[in-house]
């Protein structure tokens, strides 16, 4: 049964990874703007003209 | 019906605009449409058809010179160093996808943009760009040739950032969501059947390791209600946060207590689980609208700069370094930024927005004009004689600015329920420490805690966020934008509506037309459109617009009079078009109602009667309003529309003329001192005064996002149909919100049940709590949905 000991502080240790990817993602303000990105992603990459030329 | 613009998607008339055979309504939007199209940026018009803005002929010249001022830029740019600067600017016509993918795509117009991302809640886009390249004026220039006009105003060059609030709260919601998690699993196996046989040191370790992760939790999650409820108690208030912060400490010491005794495991997943719920209820509560403003006064709708006059060489300098006896320039539909005199030129001023007058008034060289007209006419050159600051109307807006600040300290309804829940607890608590200190010691201290954490009003403190975040959104929905949550409950204790006139009640473009006289034959009717149609006046469009005989005439010898009117020759007759005295050289007798006369050939042939244009539904929102409101109606107009408004108003309502905008402020603080709650309906700067005097003001705006002076909500004026559904709909949520506290407070008997005779253990109070908040948040989000469904659509 020790081994809880063990699971239970590994089990923080992620969680804290987690919460620190949260904080992180709050302060670099991906939390500032939602709906941007949502639209965002839907375009398609704007290089088609550069790509064209790389082949010929 | 016509084609369509490409562009903009509007009616392009009979006579479309041509290129590429694609119609367009107007050159600007072919103009933008070409651009376009020769940067291959035509992907614009396949992600949202006809996406573009129509942007009324315009013309910048030197408009955006002032941006070449230094100390400008230097507001203006949030960072500049090294050849490269960024600048947020608010385009408020950014609506669509299209809109993000075009503003993105800068760098192809212009090479110097390094980087630019658009913020679509808020309207913003924020680009990166080598200074030295282009400069921020060039960048500006090209954001306005392609219809994405953005507005630069005095206030935002002082404006602060308001992210970091935000951020925090999340933050803080995060630290204490991650804590929750870890603690329930801790105390879970307490919970179950044959807990009490789990092993010592496994309860010690479950206990140390929520000890430590409540500590975050108790001193950085929920410090915001710790730093409330002292000020509240500085100010001799006890807020609902009061009773929160006993709660948490009580709940924190005796855990603590119980982990360092070794007596068990604590109550630390009840604790964190009530930080946790109250933080989501305040974000809940707190999102708003991040692309409007209610906080708007002069600063926001004067220009940034101006042209002044040096030596006879044009400059354009800052306005906040205008001095007396400076000598401006004001050109065509420019604001007139500060109380001056006219040195030289004849115009008309559109005080619309400023003192509620919907005719222009006239004014000629030597008279004065006062800040915040609008000039329509030719170029004015002025002499300043009051600094900005002092200019009479800025200093009507500015006055008692941050008296509504200390209004909202007023106790409202849950601080009165929090004061007497607060003493009653506190009675309960120790009324139950006191009988078992008798009765049996050891039990006594555990009881008086145990009714504090019990009574820990999370359900009570939820109801409010989420009846009134959940009234916020769905007012949102329907076109009615309210300032924060509090509006709410001020609606709802209303008694009394006092209605602006021009541009609430009123259409601001359109007027009503009518012809008394002579009927005029379609020929004489063409005749006058086509003699209107060459003037600017707005009483000349209005009548050229309303006449709908076709075909044009020719006019010879026109000329305009300043304040008189017009005239011209056409098939040999003349014509003129003004003033009863410019007409028949009588003075107008009956001034009460603005009239155009009409002279063809050798006689008067009637004249022109105009009249506001009323909303739709006025009759039927004003009725409503009569059966339970107290009203008032303040106009900065003449008395002209009078007779059409005493019969929707009724005989027993006061109808006040031409009232100037300190009038009115001086008018709703005598209703105030009468013992009124005041909710005052307008729409402009003419307004202000009296929106920022009254307990609640609202602004009904063509559009949201342009300017509106400072007020507690924004209303759509399509949807001035439902005003009155709007503000009985407070009514409801006010009843939400009751039954929701009985529904807390019958949480709470069962709580304090256990708690008083010494038997709340942490399963109990595990169970208890969350439930209570749940089922008061989920009955408060239903309710008024179900209720919105019913009554707003």
């Amino acid at each position: 049964m020790s081994v809880i000991f063990f699971l239970i502080i590994l089990g923080v240790v992620v969680a804290g990874g987690f919460l620190a990817g949260f904080i992180w993602a709050v302060k670099s303000g991906q939390y500032d703007d939602t709906e941007s990105p949502a639209m965002r992603m839907l375009f398609d990459d704007a290089k088609p003209i550069k790509k064209k030329m790389k082949k010929s | 019906m016509g084609v369509k613009c490409i562009h903009c998607g509007e009616d392009c008339g009979k006579h479309p605009v041509m290129w590429d055979d694609k119609p367009f309504c107007c050159h600007g939007c072919k103009t933008v449409y070409q651009i376009l199209n020769e940067k291959k940026l035509d992907k614009y018009y396949d992600i949202q058809p006809m996406a573009g803005i129509r942007v009324e002929q315009q013309e910048y010249g030197d408009k955006y010179a002032y941006l070449d001022l230094d100390e400008i830029k230097e507001k203006l740019l949030s960072f500049s160093d090294g050849g490269i600067s960024k600048i947020d600017l608010f385009i408020p016509t950014i609506h669509c996808a299209s809109c993000i993918w075009l503003l993105e795509n800068l760098y192809t117009l212009n090479p110097a943009v390094v980087h630019s991302n658009v913020n679509f809640p808020r309207k913003t886009v924020s680009i990166t760009f080598k200074d030295q390249e282009s400069s921020l004026r060039q960048l500006v220039e090209l954001l306005a040739s392609i219809h994405y006009v953005p507005e630069i105003t005095l206030d935002q060059l002082d404006e602060k950032d308001k992210k970091s609030s935000d951020r925090n709260l999340l933050l803080k919601i995060g630290v204490a969501g991650f804590s929750l998690l870890n603690v329930m699993l801790y105390n879970f196996p307490e919970y179950l059947p044959g807990g009490d046989q789990l092993e010592d040191s496994f309860i010690s370790y479950f206990g140390w390791l929520s000890f430590v992760l409540s500590l975050p939790v108790v001193f950085y999650s929920a410090n915001d209600y710790y730093l409330s409820a002292i000020k509240g108690l500085k100010h001799k208030i006890i807020n609902i946060d009061v009773p929160i912060t006993l709660g948490v400490f009580m709940l924190f010491g005796q855990s603590t207590f119980d982990i360092f005794s070794g007596n068990g495991i604590g109550y630390f997943d009840s604790l964190v689980g009530l930080v946790f719920l109250l933080l989501i209820g305040k974000w809940y509560q707190g999102k708003t609208y991040q692309a409007l403003s209610f906080e708007r006064d002069y600063k926001s709708y004067f220009p940034v700069a101006v042209t002044k006059i040096n030596e006879g060489k044009e400059e354009h300098i800052a306005l906040a370094n205008l001095k007396k006896d400076d000598h401006i320039l004001i050109r065509n539909q420019e604001l007139i930024p500060v109380d001056s005199k006219i040195l030289n030129g004849s115009t008309n001023i559109d005080y619309s927005f400023v003192t509620g007058e919907s005719i222009p008034v006239p004014k000629q060289k030597g008279d004065m004009v006062f800040a915040g007209g609008r000039q329509v006419g030719g170029i004015l050159e002025l002499e300043v004689i009051k600094e900005v600051e002092q200019s009479y109307l800025t200093q009507l807006w500015n006055q008692d600015a941050s008296k509504r600040e200390n209004e909202s300290t007023l106790k409202n309804l849950i601080t009165k329920v929090s004061e007497y829940f607060t003493v009653i607890i506190l009675l309960v608590a120790a009324s139950a420490g006191l009988f078992w200190l008798f009765v049996d010691p050891s039990l006594a201290l555990f009881a008086f805690t145990s009714v504090l954490i019990i009574a820990c009003p999370c359900a009570l403190a939820l109801t409010i966020p989420f009846t009134f975040g959940s009234t916020m959104r769905v007012f949102g929905r329907h076109g009615f934008y309210i300032k924060n949550t509090e509006v709410i409950e001020n609606l709802n204790k209303a008694n009394t509506v006092v209605f602006d006139k021009t541009g609430t009640l009123t259409l601001n473009q359109t007027m009503k037309v009518e012809w008394m006289g002579q009927h005029l034959s379609d020929h004489h009717l063409a005749v006058i459109k086509s003699l209107a149609s060459n003037s600017s006046h707005p009483l000349s469009t209005t009548i050229a617009n309303s006449i709908t005989v076709k075909g044009e005439t020719s006019i010879k010898d026109f000329i305009e009079i300043p304040a008189m009117g017009i005239t011209g020759i056409a098939d040999g007759e003349r014509i003129n078009l003004g003033s009863k005295k410019f007409v028949s050289g009588k003075e107008d007798e009956n001034p009460e109602s603005t009239n155009v006369y009409v002279f063809i050939g050798d006689e008067i042939k009637g004249y022109f009667q105009i009249e506001n244009q009323y909303r739709n539904g006025l009759e039927t929102v004003i009725g409503d309003f009569k059966t339970k409101y107290k009203m008032y109606l303040l106009s900065g107009d003449n008395e002209s529309e009078k007779k059409n408004l005493l019969p929707l108003f009724g005989e027993d309502t006061l109808l006040q003329f031409n009232q100037s905008p300190t009038d009115k402020m001086y008018f709703i603080r005598k209703l105030k001192n009468e013992d009124s709650n005041v909710l005052m309906i307008g729409d402009g700067l003419n307004d202000a005064g009296a929106l920022i005097e009254s307990n609640i003001g609202l602004t009904i705006a063509d559009d949201i996002y342009s300017f509106s002076p400072a007020c507690d909500g924004i209303i759509e004026s399509s949807k001035f149909n439902k005003l009155y559904k709007f503000i009985r709909f407070t009514n409801i949520s006010m009843k939400v919100v009751y039954i929701s506290f009985t529904i807390s407070f019958l949480y709470n008997l069962v709580g304090i049940y256990f708690a008083v005779q010494g038997t709340l253990s942490p399963l109990i109070a595990a169970i208890l709590m969350p439930i209570s908040s749940v089922s008061v948040v989920a009955f408060a989000t239903f309710a008024i949905s179900i209720m919105a469904r019913k009554q707003l659509s």
